[in-house]
C-alpha cells in the first residue's frame, strides 16, 4: 500500500526546496538587516543618540556690581531649598513628620508639597521648602544621614545689601516674562538664556543686562526612556557674566539718602571732570529685593497708588521747572548776547511791566532789590533783572543757548530710565499747542518757570558744563568693567565755546559770591551754588503766598545746584525737594551737609 | 551508518543527536549572553533562565527517550485533550492582557495552546501517514479539519502567533508529504482571500493597529509604532560590529520594549552588529540544515513529516520574530526561539527537539 522508497524520495525533494525557501527567507531577513544597519546606519545611529542624551543648559552667575572703591552693591547670594526626590522616600507622611522635629514644615508648605507631588515624577527632586535659613540648612545638615533622598540644594539669587539705598541707580533683576523675551528675540540674544530665570527690569541691571548676564554652558547627561539622568557625559562651563564697577560713591549716596529720608525729592552728584556719576537718590525709594523674590501683587500695588510715587526715578524721571538755579546761565547768555555787561545796573522796584503793559510781574520780594547789576540779580535771585533779561534776548534765543547744556534733551546716562525734559521755543509751542508765543511766556522762561522742565540729573549735569566752563561729559555710571584694564573711555563732547572767555568767571564767581554769603560762609573749603524756588502752583497776580495756609502738595519745590571746589570742582550736585518751600532756606543746608561730606573727608578714598 | 550499526554509540545509546545538540547549546548560551546584557546584569534572572534551560534540557532527554511510534499511536487522544483544553480556556480561561490563554489548573497555569503546538503536527503526520503519499484530495477535508479546529480556536482568545505557528505546522506536514503543486496553489489562494474575512472579522482592533503600524511606524511614534522605531533604532545603530556587549544604549537605558523577551534580537543588532546577528541566523540555518538531514534520513513517513514540521515551525519562528523585530512583519507575540527570556516556548521548543533526537536515534527498532 505504501510505496517507502517513492515517498523518501519524494519527501527528500520536498525538504531540499524547503530548505531552500529557508535560505532564502534568512537572507531576505540579512538584506533588511543590512539595510538597517549599514545602509541607515547613520541615521539610526543618530535617532540613537537623540533618544539617549539630554543637552541641560546651565545659567551662568550674574556680574556683581561695585562701587568706586570697589564696595559690593549687588551680589549673587546662596539660598537654600530642601529637595525630595520621591521614589527614595518609603514613608512620605512619617519622614515629613520626623523631618519636621528639625526644619519646620508648615501646613501649608506641607500641603501644597503633596499636592504638587502627585504631578510630579517619581525620581526627579521636587521643592519641599524654599528660603532656608543658615540655621536651618546646619541643623538639617548634621541630621540629613537619617533622611535618605531628602538635600540641601543651593542655588544663587541676585541680593541688594544696601536695601533702598540704590534701587533707583542698580534697578533689579526679576522674572524673564514674556515681553523681555521678545526683546531678546529682537537681538538675536534669547539663545543665550536657555537656563537663565532673571533677567535686568530697571537701572544699570537692565543697560548692563548682556555685560553681566554672561554665556550658558551645558551638560551633557545621559538619560533612560523616562529621563532619569545616567550619568554626565560632558560639562561645558558657563561663562560668568563680567562684573562691573560704577562711578558712584556709596558713602555719598548713603549720605544723601539720609538727607532726604521722609521726603519727597531727588539729589544727583557729578564729578565735573569725567561726568561720572557720584550719587543718584530719588525718595522715597522702595526695597528692590522684593522683586527678585517675586512681590506679592498687594505689595506692588500698594507701590503703584502710593502718591509719593516710589517707583520713579526722580533723578531722571522727575520733570521740575529749574526755577532760579538756572539764572546764572540765563545771565550767561545775557552776556553773551551782550545785552547786558558786567557793569549793567537796572532798577528793581519789586516789580516789572512788559512796555506798554499795564500787568505787572512780581519780585518775589515785594519790595524789590534796588540798583541789581549781574552778580547781585544772581546773589539776590532778582526776578525783575532776569524778567528784563529774558524780554530782550527772547525765548528763541534761550533755547539755542540751553541745547548744548543738555536742557529738552536725554542726558545719555546708562540708566534706561529717562525724560527729556523740555526747553520751550517759538515752534515749539506752536507744534505742542497750537498756539502763538506770548512775550508773557518768555519771561517766566527767563526765571526757570513756566514751560521749561528739567530732571535733577540734567540740571546737575548742567552746572557741571558751567563749572566746567563748557567742557562736556556725558553723565555715566559706569566706571569700568571687570575684563578691561583701564576705565572704560569717557564720552567728552565738543565743548561750548564762548565768543568771551571771561563771560565764564563773572558767572562761576557770581556762584561763588551767592554760597559765600549763605550756607558756605563757614565752610571750610570754596563752593559756589544757586538755590531756586519753584512755583508748583501759580499764585494769583499780586496774592500773597502763604506756605503756612497752602496745601503741601501745591507748596513750593525747593532747588539748589552747588559745586565744591571753587578753584577745581570735583563735585556738582543738583537737588530738589519736592513742595518743601523756599529753596535757599529748605536745600541750602542739606547741599551744605551733602558737599561736607565729601570735601571733608581725612583722604580721598582711592579708586579702583 | 555503518558504524553506529557496529558499535553501541554512546550518543545513540543515550538517544541524542549530538550535532542538534550541539546547535541547541550554541544558541542557548548565547542567548544567556544576552539575557545578561538585556536584563540589566539582573543575576537573579539568569538563575532563573538557567533553571529553565536545565529543566528543558532534561524534558527533551526523556522525550528522546520515547519511541516516536508510541507517539503515533498517543497522537490522536492528545490533540482530543488539547482541543478540549481550548475549549475549557475558552469558557473558563484566566484573562491576561486581554486575552484568554491560561488554564488555572489550582496548582499551575497553563496555556493548552503549547500543547496543542506539540499534539498537533504529531496528529498531521499521523493522519496523512495513514494514507499512501502523496495524498489524495478527498483526504484532504480530514487535515482541514484537523487544522482548522485549534487554528480557530487559539486565534479567537486572541493569539495571533501561536495560531500562526500551529497553522504553518500542520501546512508543512501537508506540504512535505508531497501535495500536489495544484493544491499548494489552491490553497495559498484561499489564504488570500481568507485575508480580508481575517481582517474584518476575526482581527481585533490591536491587531489591526499593529499591522497599520507596520507599514507606517512614523504615523504615531509615541504610540503605536514606538516599539517598532525604538526597535528599529537600535537595530540601525549598531552598524556593521555592533556597540559591544552590555554598551547598547537603547537597551540599557531601556528603550526598547520587552528587550529580554520577545524584542531581544534587537539587543543583539544593537550590541553585536550585522556580524553578529548574521553569526546569529547562521547558527540557526545549521539547527534548521540538521532537522532536515534527520527528517530526510527518517525511515516512517510519519517520522519524517512530523520531523520536517517540528524543524520548520522553529524556522517560522524565528523568522516571524526577526521580521517583526526588525520592522518587516506587524508584531505578533512571538519569541526568539532558544533565546528569548521565559520557559514556555522553550519547554515546547524543547520538547520538539527532544522527539527530533527520538526519530533520529530510534530508527533501527522501527519495524519497516
Amino acid at each position: 500500500m505504501h510505496d517507502h522508497a517513492a515517498e523518501a524520495s519524494l519527501f527528500k525533494r520536498r525538504a531540499l526546496f524547503t530548505f531552500f525557501c529557508v535560505v532564502a527567507l534568512l537572507s531576505v531577513l540579512l538584506a533588511n538587516l543590512y539595510q538597517l544597519q549599514v545602509l541607515s546606519y547613520k541615521d539610526y545611529e543618530t535617532r540613537s543618540n537623540d533618544n539617549r542624551i539630554r543637552v541641560v543648559p546651565v545659567a551662568p552667575s550674574r556680574g556683581l556690581v561695585y562701587d568706586r572703591h570697589g564696595k559690593l552693591l549687588a551680589e549673587n547670594q546662596p539660598f537654600y531649598s530642601l529637595e525630595l526626590i520621591p521614589e527614595k522616600v518609603k514613608d512620605m507622611s512619617a519622614t515629613l513628620d520626623a523631618l519636621d522635629a528639625y526644619v519646620h514644615i508648615s501646613a501649608d508648605e506641607r500641603e501644597s508639597f503633596l499636592e504638587a507631588l502627585k504631578h510630579h515624577r517619581r525620581f526627579k527632586p521636587l521643592t519641599l521648602k524654599s528660603r532656608l535659613t543658615e540655621q536651618e540648612v546646619a541643623i538639617f545638615s548634621v541630621n540629613q544621614y537619617q533622611f535618605p533622598g531628602i538635600s540641601v540644594e543651593a542655588g544663587l539669587r541676585r541680593h541688594y545689601p544696601y536695601d533702598s539705598v540704590l534701587t533707583h541707580v542698580l534697578g533689579y533683576v526679576g522674572k524673564i516674562n514674556t515681553r523681555d523675551r521678545t526683546a531678546l528675540e529682537r537681538t538675536d540674544q534669547w539663545k543665550n538664556y536657555p537656563a537663565t530665570k532673571d533677567i535686568g527690569k530697571q537701572g544699570i541691571e537692565k543697560f548692563y543686562e548682556p555685560q553681566l548676564h554672561g554665556l550658558p554652558g551645558h551638560l551633557e547627561e545621559e538619560v533612560n526612556n523616562r529621563g532619569r539622568i545616567i550619568r554626565t557625559l560632558k560639562v561645558v562651563p558657563p561663562e560668568p557674566g563680567q562684573d562691573i564697577y560704577l562711578t558712584l560713591d556709596l558713602k555719598l549716596q548713603q549720605k544723601a539718602v539720609a538727607l532726604l529720608a521722609g521726603r519727597r525729592g531727588s539729589i544727583v552728584a557729578i564729578d565735573p571732570r569725567d561726568g561720572g556719576i557720584l550719587a543718584m537718590v530719588s525718595s522715597p525709594s522702595y526695597d528692590p529685593n522684593h522683586f527678585v523674590h517675586g512681590i506679592s501683587s498687594k505689595d506692588y500695588s500698594a507701590l503703584l497708588n502710593d502718591k509719593s510715587r516710589p517707583l520713579i526715578n526722580r533723578a531722571t524721571q522727575g520733570q521740575y521747572a529749574p526755577a532760579s538755579t538756572v539764572k546764572p546761565l540765563i545771565a550767561l547768555l545775557g552776556l553773551e548776547e551782550k545785552a547786558i555787561t558786567e557793569k549793567t545796573r537796572i532798577w528793581d522796584p519789586g516789580f516789572w511791566q512788559i512796555p506798554g503793559v499795564e500787568r505787572k510781574y512780581r519780585d518775589w520780594r515785594r519790595w524789590g532789590h534796588g540798583w541789581v547789576n549781574v552778580y547781585s540779580a544772581i546773589t539776590e535771585s532778582c526776578d525783575i533783572f532776569f524778567y528784563d533779561l529774558a524780554y530782550k534776548i527772547g525765548v528763541d534765543n534761550m533755547s539755542r543757548f540751553m541745547e548744548p547744556f543738555g536742557f529738552g534733551q536725554v542726558s545719555g546716562v546708562d540708566i534706561a530710565e529717562e525724560s527729556a525734559g523740555n526747553m520751550p521755543s517759538k515752534d515749539w509751542k506752536r507744534l505742542k499747542y497750537n498756539q502763538p508765543w506770548y512775550i508773557g511766556d518768555t519771561i517766566s522762561v527767563g526765571i526757570g518757570q513756566g514751560y521749561w522742565t528739567t530732571t535733577p540729573l540734567q540740571l546737575a549735569n548742567a552746572t557741571a558744563i558751567l563749572a566746567n566752563r563748557g567742557r562736556r561729559f556725558t553723565p555715566h555710571l559706569l566706571k569700568a568693567m571687570q575684563t578691561q584694564d583701564a576705565d572704560v573711555a569717557l564720552d567728552e563732547r565738543p565743548p561750548i565755546v564762548l565768543d568771551n572767555p571771561h563771560n565764564w568767571e563773572v558767572i562761576n564767581e557770581a556762584m561763588r559770591m551767592t554760597a559765600n554769603k549763605s550756607r558756605f560762609t563757614d565752610a571750610r573749603y570754596t563752593a559756589a551754588m544757586k538755590t531756586g524756588t519753584a512755583q508748583v502752583f501759580s499764585v494769583a497776580e499780586d496774592a500773597r503766598y502763604d506756605a503756612k495756609t497752602i496745601d503741601e502738595r501745591l507748596r513750593d519745590n525747593a532747588l539748589i545746584v552747588a559745586y565744591a571746589p571753587f578753584e577745581q570742582p570735583r563735585i556738582v550736585i543738583a537737588m530738589v525737594l519736592e513742595n518743601a518751600g523756599w529753596g535757599g532756606a529748605n536745600a541750602g543746608p542739606i547741599a551744605r551737609e551733602l558737599l561736607d561730606e565729601y570735601m571733608l573727608r581725612d583722604t580721598e578714598e582711592p579708586a579702583l | 551508518m555503518n558504524s553506529h550499526q557496529g558499535r553501541k554509540n554512546i550518543w545513540l545509546r543515550l538517544h541524542i543527536d549530538l550535532p542538534l545538540l550541539i546547535g541547541i547549546l550554541a544558541l542557548m548560551s548565547f542567548g544567556l549572553f544576552v539575557i545578561y546584557s538585556a536584563s540589566g546584569e539582573d543575576l537573579a534572572m539568569m538563575d532563573r533562565q538557567l533553571l529553565r534551560m536545565g529543566l528543558s534540557l532534561m524534558i527533551m532527554f526523556i522525550v528522546a527517550q520515547i519511541n516516536p511510534e508510541v507517539l503515533k499511536r498517543w497522537a490522536l487522544p492528545i490533540y482530543i485533550a488539547g482541543v478540549i483544553l481550548l475549549l475549557g480556556v475558552h469558557f473558563f480561561g484566566e484573562t491576561n492582557k486581554g486575552a484568554q490563554r491560561w488554564l488555572n489548573l489550582g496548582f499551575m497555569e497553563f496555556q493548552p495552546s503549547e500543547l496543542i503546538k506539540l499534539a498537533f503536527p504529531i496528529t498531521m503526520a499521523w493522519y496523512i501517514s495513514k494514507f499512501p503519499l502523496p495524498p489524495k484530495k478527498r483526504y484532504l477535508t480530514g487535515a482541514g479539519i484537523i487544522l482548522l479546529i485549534p487554528t480557530l480556536l487559539i486565534a479567537k482568545q486572541p493569539d495571533l502567533g501561536t495560531s500562526i505557528l500551529v497553522a504553518a505546522s500542520g501546512i508543512f506536514v501537508l506540504f512535505l508529504s508531497g501535495m500536489s503543486w495544484a493544491i499548494v496553489g489552491t490553497i495559498a489562494a484561499a489564504v488570500l482571500a481568507l485575508l480580508p474575512i481575517l481582517w474584518f472579522f476575526l482581527m481585533h482592533d490591536y491587531q489591526r493597529t499593529r499591522v497599520l503600524t507596520l507599514l507606517n511606524p512614523e504615523q504615531d511614534p509615541l504610540g503605536a509604532g514606538y516599539h517598532i522605531i525604538q526597535s528599529k533604532i537600535a537595530i540601525g545603530s549598531g552598524g556593521l560590529w555592533g556597540k559591544g556587549w552590555l554598551d547598547g544604549t537603547q537597551s540599557q537605558l531601556e528603550f526598547i520594549p520587552e528587550r529580554h523577551t520577545d524584542f531581544i534580537f534587537a539587543v543583539i543588532g544593537e550590541e553585536f552588529g550585522l556580524i553578529g546577528s548574521m553569526l546569529l541566523l547562521i547558527l540557526y540555518l545549521y539547527v534548521i540544515g540538521r532537522g532536515l538531514v534527520i527528517a530526510s534520513r527518517a525511515q516512517t513517513s510519519f517520522a519524517r513529516l512530523l520531523a520536517g514540521s517540528i524543524i520548520l515551525t522553529f524556522f517560522v519562528y524565528i523568522f516571524v520574530n526577526i521580521g517583526m523585530v526588525s520592522g518587516i512583519l506587524p508584531v505578533v507575540g512571538v519569541p526568539l526561539p532558544l533565546i528569548s527570556y521565559g520557559g514556555t516556548s522553550m519547554l515546547t521548543l524543547m520538547t520538539g527537539f527532544g522527539i527530533l533526537m527520538s526519530i533520529n536515534t530510534h530508527r533501527r527498532f522501527v519495524d519497516r
